[in-house]
């Protein structure tokens, strides 16, 4: 599979990564050429398998229904980037 | 004072016979990082005030005869951990001024063990790496070539070990992580099962593959921070709920009648034929303490690095979509709107490997690509644990080289992401598979280290020190170290 | 040309468990913000999330009240966007293996009869922060109290036609979750919320036409209003020659209008895959059969008692069973003053009127269960009138006192057959027309006796007694 610099685009957006128009040649190579590499998986025939999600063949564990935990904000928030009131700001979300 | 070249078991002997203090090691090791780590550049942070508070406690309790076997030692934490009220930066700019609010359970556990923490070793940017050049503190160099790399990505935790500027040290391994750089550096590395180890509070690459492990000069050393660190942990879901056996009561067992596994997948032509040389060696060694070999194979093997940059990068991508500019670690200065604080975070925190490995995991589980790559990827895992599963019917543990190489030059690999990804050829199906693997140092090969592989059946941890234990007493690769850092 | 309305509904209820799904972080509502928000809800670095068993044993609960099948084995999945109010950058949710399966409820139309509308699925997932725009300056602020929370995501089918059928749906979803325990259905506090998908087609045709999602609708006046204003916004674009755009669209209550949200427009792509950090659930036959033979009593099951036991109507008691706290109410009084049907009436007349006219829920009254029995009971007993009930009920409501006090207090008491005999005595000689118009057949003039009867007895006669004891007299 080959990725062209729209692609690149189009996969940096979702993952909001600004990538520079002057990088966008090589990161569509490297990728293009991890995606081969990738591929190799294709010499393989998985129709009768089964995913693996997880290494072992365990079920969740439940927890009770408990508060454990008290307010910690003002610890969590000490090196928060912006912080006023305790919220956290971003700029201006536009619905 | 030569302290540094004792073991972990002899230290905490001296100890207890308080023949040394845990201030007076500690000193020893801190006085050892600020003479030689300039070179290494092995550490991110060194918690020199906060070591000899624990050291002077640790003290304490020795003196009240209440010591347990690592009560005073110094050891080192991969920066991936998270400590509280102590930068932790998982090697990157993301969290250079990530002050960790919390600790995590192995930070706990070796807390209560009452260990000495030294520092926070340096490592590949979020774990990405295979040879410690993605960190944004800049790369660390192998002790026994400087110019080359000591791979990766717990580089800082195999580098310090190696030239014995810490007893022994913690890391992380996502495809080989904690195995490659103790193979290249020369030093004994533990990737555990799967779930033994607990994943709370270590930051995560690819949360179905990580687990955490010691890297020590001996086996037995790793049995005992084994010890420590292994157990269930209500945190973590993927956490094993399962008795932690003592690590250290089997290592003195026979090997007679091991079974002796060897995939000639692993002695393929990517194979460095000197490597081959020093791993053919060692299980002759095996021979005459007893163990039989076997031919395995493991088919699917040659499939665990495509299917490994499927599954490791699609975790990652969705993983680390909580670095963006609100509520911790770095932000853009300056944002215009949302948008902009999202994409100039994320772009200006993550160095080239971290955004690939985002950027291929996003592409691979996006629509209409999700089947060919994802679930395909999820479907050859499978494939790959059931030819050990098969393979462990017949065998006691599987061995190998852990690289097809020993230490490359720095900068030979850095901008070939695909001859990088190759160095872990050999470790990745382990991760894949979940299965616990070690890398014991057997011999050398153009004057640099080489790791046997030793792959162990699911929570097999205590076989498999045993198996690295016996080889280590009758070789003595493992308490080599270069000559420049005695 | 005709049209044809087409709706489903995607609702959320916040589930009503202590603690968050993921975390041990309270759920409870209006605490200072992000004081409720603990380091796994914040998503820190190297947290990992581990499931409350109450969430699912209360998704179960739904499950089993729809007659859904039940998942053995369901498993989260995380859903991917960068939204400032979700702090992980990914939501964690069910995708393929939800925890409930297909079931199905059946509402009440306005003509009488029932419909079946199907539900597709039920799936728990973590609802997301709140983000308070302009708070400062220019700048969003996010709390993440809410961060965590268990919600159930219910998805109908697409069996609605109208909005007025989408409304008797999400009360009859409302309804049970709120007797199921699993949720308090504040629908001011967000804890019962829906989005609408609408569409149209031309009356007869089998395709869907393209709907339109209307998001986070969460009062039920308002999903008639936003569903019917989208409706006639589809036929318009339709008539002009034009076509409905698939898109998300916010209904704006103040504005009365639907309109485009342009920011969730572009292409979204959740990448959806098992979450690593969490492993199957697994629930077996007999929690399931357990958690069965604990589950209260549902409101079909109520009704039909209603009807069997207490010989109500099917109309009263549907009406008395779709909320559960009346359901209790009612019963309460019932049993306590032994007589239903009048029970019945007063709490669907003068009792719900009161409420309703004061804004007032069945639990904030003023009279309570026990208060009403006991005034009914007089009444029944005939120791006070209707009409004096009325006058008990007003001062009941006022804070005077139980019944009897009143009673007692005022005097009440209705006047005895012979008072009433004499006052019609009195009346029938004092307006001989009337007996004469009476008598030829002019049976209307009976109630012109009645009135003056009860005038005169100053409203104690029993209006029953009063009309026996005129027409004895008037043949």
């Amino acid at each position: 599979m080959s990725l062209g610099s729209e692609e690149i685009k189009k996969i940096a957006n979702l993952a909001r990564l600004q990538i520079e128009e002057s990088d966008i040649p090589g990161y569509a190579k490297n990728l293009s050429n991890i995606l081969d590499l990738v591929e190799q998986m294709d010499s393989v025939n998985t129709d009768e398998v089964t995913p693996m999600a997880h290494p072992l063949d365990a079920v969740q564990r439940l927890r009770a229904d408990e508060v454990t935990e008290q307010d910690q904000r003002e610890h969590f928030q000490q090196h928060a980037p912006k912080v006023e009131d305790g919220l956290y700001l971003v700029p201006k979300v536009i619905e | 004072m030569s302290l540094h070249t004792n073991t972990l078991k002899q230290l905490s002997t001296e100890l207890k016979s308080k023949s040394v203090s845990s201030v007076e090691l500690t000193r020893h090791f801190l006085d050892r990082i600020e003479k030689f780590d300039g070179d290494l550049n092995s550490f991110v942070t060194v918690t020199k005030d906060h070591a000899l508070a624990q050291a002077k406690q640790a003290d304490e309790l020795i003196a009240k005869g209440k010591a347990g076997p690592l009560t005073g030692i110094p050891i080192s934490q991969k920066d991936i951990f998270c400590t509280e009220g102590i930068k932790t930066s998982c090697g990157s700019k993301m969290l250079d001024n990530f002050i960790s609010p919390y600790n995590a359970t192995v930070v706990e556990k070796f807390n209560q063990a009452g260990a000495v923490m030294l520092g926070k070793l340096n490592m590949d940017e979020f774990a990405m790496g295979s040879s410690n050049e993605t960190s944004f503190y800049g790369p660390v160099s192998n002790p026994w070539n400087t110019d080359c790399v000591p791979g990766g990505s717990s580089g800082g935790s195999a580098a310090s070990v190696a030239a014995r500027l810490t007893p022994a040290s913690t890391g992380t391994d996502t495809g080989g992580s904690i195995r490659q750089p103790a193979s290249l550096c020369g030093i004994t590395g533990l990737k555990p099962t799967y779930g033994r180890v607990s994943r709370y509070g270590m930051i995560a690459f690819a949360s179905s593959l990580d687990q955490a492990g010691p890297i020590t000069q001996t086996a037995e050393d790793a049995a005992l921070m084994l010890n420590a660190m292994a157990g269930f942990d209500a945190k973590d879901s993927t956490s094993v709920e399962k008795d932690v056996p003592d690590y250290t009561a089997d290592l003195a067992n026979n090997l007679k009648g091991l079974k002796i596994g060897l995939p000639k997948e692993y002695f393929g032509g990517g194979l460095d034929s000197d490597v081959g040389d020093v791993i053919n060696a060692a299980v002759d060694q095996y021979k005459k303490l007893g163990a039989e070999v076997v031919d395995i194979e493991l088919p699917n093997s040659g499939l665990s690095v495509p299917a490994y940059y499927v599954v490791a990068p699609a975790e990652c991508s969705s993983n680390l979509s909580r670095f963006d500019g609100v509520r911790f670690g770095y932000r853009c200065e300056d944002p215009v709107d949302l948008e902009d604080l999202y994409k100039r975070s994320r772009s200006e925190g993550f160095g080239p490997e971290v955004k690939r490995r985002i950027m291929i995991g996003a592409y691979a589980l996006s629509a209409g690509y999700y089947d060919a790559y994802y679930l395909k990827a999820q479907k050859v895992r499978h494939l790959i644990s059931d030819d050990f599963k098969k393979a462990f019917e017949k065998v006691d543990v599987i061995m190998g080289p852990t690289s097809p190489n020993v230490a490359f030059n720095k900068g030979e690999r850095s901008d070939d992401p695909i001859a990088m990804y190759l160095s872990d050829i050999y470790t990745i199906a382990t991760n894949l598979a979940g299965l616990p693997g070690m890398s014991v140092p057997a011999g050398f090969a153009n004057n640099m280290p080489v790791g046997l592989q030793i792959i162990g059946n699911y929570f097999g941890e205590s076989r498999l020190l045993n198996v690295a234990h016996q080889f280590q007493m009758n070789t003595d690769w493992h308490t080599l170290m270069p000559d420049v850092f005695k | 040309m005709e049209w044809e309305t087409v709706i489903g509904l995607e609702i959320h209820t916040q589930l009503a468990t202590t603690s968050k799904i993921f975390s041990g972080a309270s759920t409870a509502y209006g605490a200072v913000p992000n004081t409720q928000a603990c380091a796994v809800d914040l998503g820190l670095p190297g947290v990992l999330p581990v499931v409350n068993k109450e969430a699912i044993t209360m998704a179960i609960k739904f499950g089993l009240a729809i007659g859904a099948e039940v998942s053995r084995h369901s498993i989260f999945a995380r859903k991917n966007y960068f939204y400032p109010d979700l702090p992980k950058g990914y939501q964690i949710s069910q995708m393929d293996h939800p925890i409930v399966g297909e079931g199905s409820v059946d509402i009440e139309l306005e003509n009488g009869n029932t419909k079946t509308i199907g539900v597709t699925r039920a799936h728990l997932e973590e609802d997301a922060g709140k983000s308070l725009h302009d708070a400062y300056d220019g700048m969003t602020g996010i709390d993440l109290n809410r961060a965590g929370t268990p919600l159930l995501e219910i998805v109908s089918e697409p069996d609605m036609r109208s909005a007025k059928e989408a409304v008797a749906y999400m009360k009859k979803i409302h309804s049970l979750v709120r007797y199921l325990e699993i949720s308090d259905g504040n629908m001011q506090e967000g804890s019962f919320r829906c989005d609408a998908n609408v569409s149209v087609r031309p009356k007869g045709q089998k395709e869907f036409g393209t709907r339109a999602e209307l998001k986070n609708i969460n009062s039920f006046k308002n999903v008639e209003k936003a569903i019917n204003l989208e409706v006639l916004r589809q036929i318009e674009v339709i008539e002009s020659g034009d076509e409905v755009v698939q898109e998300t669209r916010l209904y704006d209550a103040d504005k009365n209008e639907t309109r485009s949200m342009r920011s969730k427009e572009e292409a979204m792509d959740y990448r959806y895959f098992p979450d690593p950090d969490l492993l199957p659930v697994e629930v077996t036959d007999a929690e399931i059969s357990d958690i069965q033979d604990h589950l209260p009593e549902l409101p079909a099951a109520k009704q039909a008692r209603f009807e069997k036991d207490m010989g109500l109507s099917t109309y009263d008691a549907a009406i008395l069973t779709v909320d559960k706290d009346l359901a209790s109410y009612f019963e309460e009084a019932a049993d306590k003053s032994g007589e239903a049907k009048l029970t019945a009436n007063w709490v669907i007349g003068d009792l719900s009127g009161r409420l309703n006219k004061d804004d007032k829920t069945i639990n904030q009254s003023p009279i309570s269960a026990d208060m009403l029995a006991g005034m009914l009971k007089r009444l029944a007993e005939n120791a006070i009138t209707s009409k004096m009930a009325k006058e008990v009920f007003e001062a009941m409501w006022n804070g005077e006192g139980d019944a009897d006090t009143i009673i007692e207090k005022r005097g009440l008491k209705p006047a005895d057959s012979g008072e009433v005999e004499k006052i019609i005595d009195d009346i029938i000689a004092s307006n001989p027309d009337q007996v004469e118009q009476f008598k030829a057949g002019k049976g209307k003039v009976m109630g012109f006796f009645v009135g003056q009867v009860m005038k005169a007895s100053k409203g104690k006669a029993d209006p029953a007694q009063v009309n026996k004891l005129l027409t004895e007299k008037l043949k």
